[in-house]
């Protein structure tokens, strides 16, 4: 089994770890963890699958590297809303 | 230096690092509490890392790439002896005691 | 079997490992800190992955600029915001933990099987290297074959950040002030960190580095600056910040404006090619810097809960 395949593999579970986690996970910060967790098993399957044979290609390279930017700005305004929520469930109480 | 000897050393020196890493760890995982594990942390990781850029900065094709690996080093430091401050006073500041032997206790 | 397949196999597991730990740990904190474990041992996989580019981004967004923000929400959120960590009062708790392995198991025999690609894209990139005006080949497909997809990244990137100042809502707190030692690290670590920024911009046309790894340096030591009470957390965008953010979208839309006269977007003359893209990285080094350190100021010390009990 090469490199490649074996991370693409450890992505694949990630991602399904992630999922379940997302879903039926309770606590929004979990969810945002898990949602993260997810994205990071899909990178490992992007450059993983796409090097398989062993030869780097930089153009899922490329896509994970701006994925990871993308990915840290929706988690802070993922943390923007639970704040938000937090403290508009604290006024209702 | 020719090539072997320069094999040679690097390897001494990544092995010297290795066992400071291993014996850091070790201290980590056995060590009672907070304080005594900051001090296999920041005593021996750091000296690992020491003998690790040591060991690549020989193996390194210029001057220049050798001076960058080693300039990790202090800034490493730096770093961990601040963090480690601050999670020791952080620890005390919660109220966490120091382990002690048990025949001092 | 040989050593590195071991390794690999060792860091596969450890990665499973620490992404469980992060999400069944008992309390927020403990969950926060093993994901940024996680983050760590991704920045190792992708190392041997051959993919340097997103090790260092990893290292510093994934794990590093993540990981302060998610312990600034356990902060502010408390522990209570992460402590049902069992969901076990979720109804789909079953359905989906019944219906994961199947998941799993299908996918991993799709990835097994994946037929090979059509198009050998690295040999394509290969190819085309000498029209895209730099050496290194992520550096080239990121601004240069794929310029389009960077592009619209930047304004969601600025997107992300517009909603985050719709969101956020009462006072800043004050910087406080830290120990001494804290405050000593981040005025020293903070003009070599300025350097390295610089360095690895420059770096990125032939080796890797780049825009969004020195973005990510500059980003740490405003955050670090910030948590040793240098930098007090922003309040409201001024002219100038607003500048700041946007010019980087700016520069690079103008960019890739320009060619549109007698070619597609974002279409660089092969002879400008390496100045352009130099220009576009420079702009969205210092903007994308302003970013990611907006993400954590703006959003830093905005306790909701100890204003309204005040």
């Amino acid at each position: 089994m090469s490199t490649g395949l074996l991370y693409a593999l450890a992505g694949v579970l990630l991602f399904v770890m992630g999922m379940a986690g997302a879903i039926i996970m309770a606590g929004a910060l979990r969810k945002i963890l898990a949602f993260n967790i997810m994205g990071s098993g899909a990178f490992l399957v992007l450059v993983g699958l796409a090097q398989r044979d062993g030869i780097p290609d930089p153009v899922p390279q490329a896509m994970v590297l701006t994925g990871i930017v993308v990915a840290v700005a929706s988690t802070a305004l993922a943390l923007a809303l639970a704040r938000r929520l937090a403290a508009d469930g604290d006024e209702e109480r | 230096m020719p090539d072997s000897a320069r094999e040679f050393f690097s390897a001494v020196f990544l092995v010297i690092g290795a066992f400071f890493y291993l014996a850091g760890t070790v201290g980590l995982l056995r060590f009672p509490d907070v304080y005594t594990r900051l001090h296999a942390l920041t005593k021996a990781d750091n000296l690992g890392l020491g003998f690790l850029v040591l060991g690549l900065a020989v193996q390194a094709e210029s001057l220049a790439a050798a001076l960058k690996l080693l300039l990790i080093w202090p800034l490493t430091l730096a770093a961990s002896a601040t963090v480690g401050y601050l999670i020791a006073r952080r620890a005390r500041a919660l109220g966490i005691s120091p382990w002690l032997r048990p025949e001092d206790r | 079997m040989n050593l590195a397949l071991v390794f690999d196999l060792l860091l596969a597991l450890m990665l499973l490992w620490s992404a469980w730990r992060a999400l069944a740990a008992p309390n927020a904190t403990r969950a926060v800190v093993m994901f940024i474990v996680f983050g760590l041992f991704l920045t190792l996989a992708w190392g041997r992955l051959d993919a340097p580019d997103i090790a260092l981004a990893e290292a510093a967004i994934g794990a590093g600029l993540t990981g302060a923000l998610l312990l600034d929400a356990v902060r502010t959120l408390g522990e209570s915001a992460g402590a049902d960590a069992g969901g076990a009062r979720s109804p789909w708790r079953w359905p989906v933990l019944a219906f994961s392995p199947l998941l799993a198991v299908i996918l991993v025999v799709a990835v097994l099987e994946a037929p090979q690609q059509l198009v050998d894209l690295p040999a394509v990139v290969e190819r085309n290297m000498g029209l895209s005006g730099v050496t290194h080949p992520v550096t080239a497909v990121l601004l240069n074959f794929r310029g389009y997809d960077t592009l619209l990244e930047v304004a969601v990137l600025l997107a992300a950040l517009f909603g985050l100042l719709a969101l956020a809502q009462g006072a800043a707190s004050a910087a406080t002030r830290e120990s001494f030692l804290l405050h000593t690290l981040a005025r020293l670590a903070t003009p070599p960190m300025i350097v390295v920024a610089g360095y690895l911009l420059w770096a990125g046309a032939h080796q890797p580095g780049g825009a969004f790894q020195a973005a990510a340096v500059l980003a740490a030591a405003a955050v670090l600056l910030h948590l040793a009470g240098l930098l007090p957390a922003w309040v409201a965008p001024g002219r100038l910040l607003r500048l700041g953010l946007a010019g980087g979208l700016l520069v690079f839309l103008a960019v890739a404006i320009l060619p549109l006269a007698h070619a597609p977007l974002l279409t660089y003359p092969p002879a400008w090619a390496g100045a352009l893209i130099l220009l576009v990285e420079t702009a969205l080094t210092v903007s994308l810097g302003l970013v990611l350190a907006g993400l954590f100021l703006f959003l830093s010390g905005r306790s909701l809960r100890d204003e309204e009990t005040r």
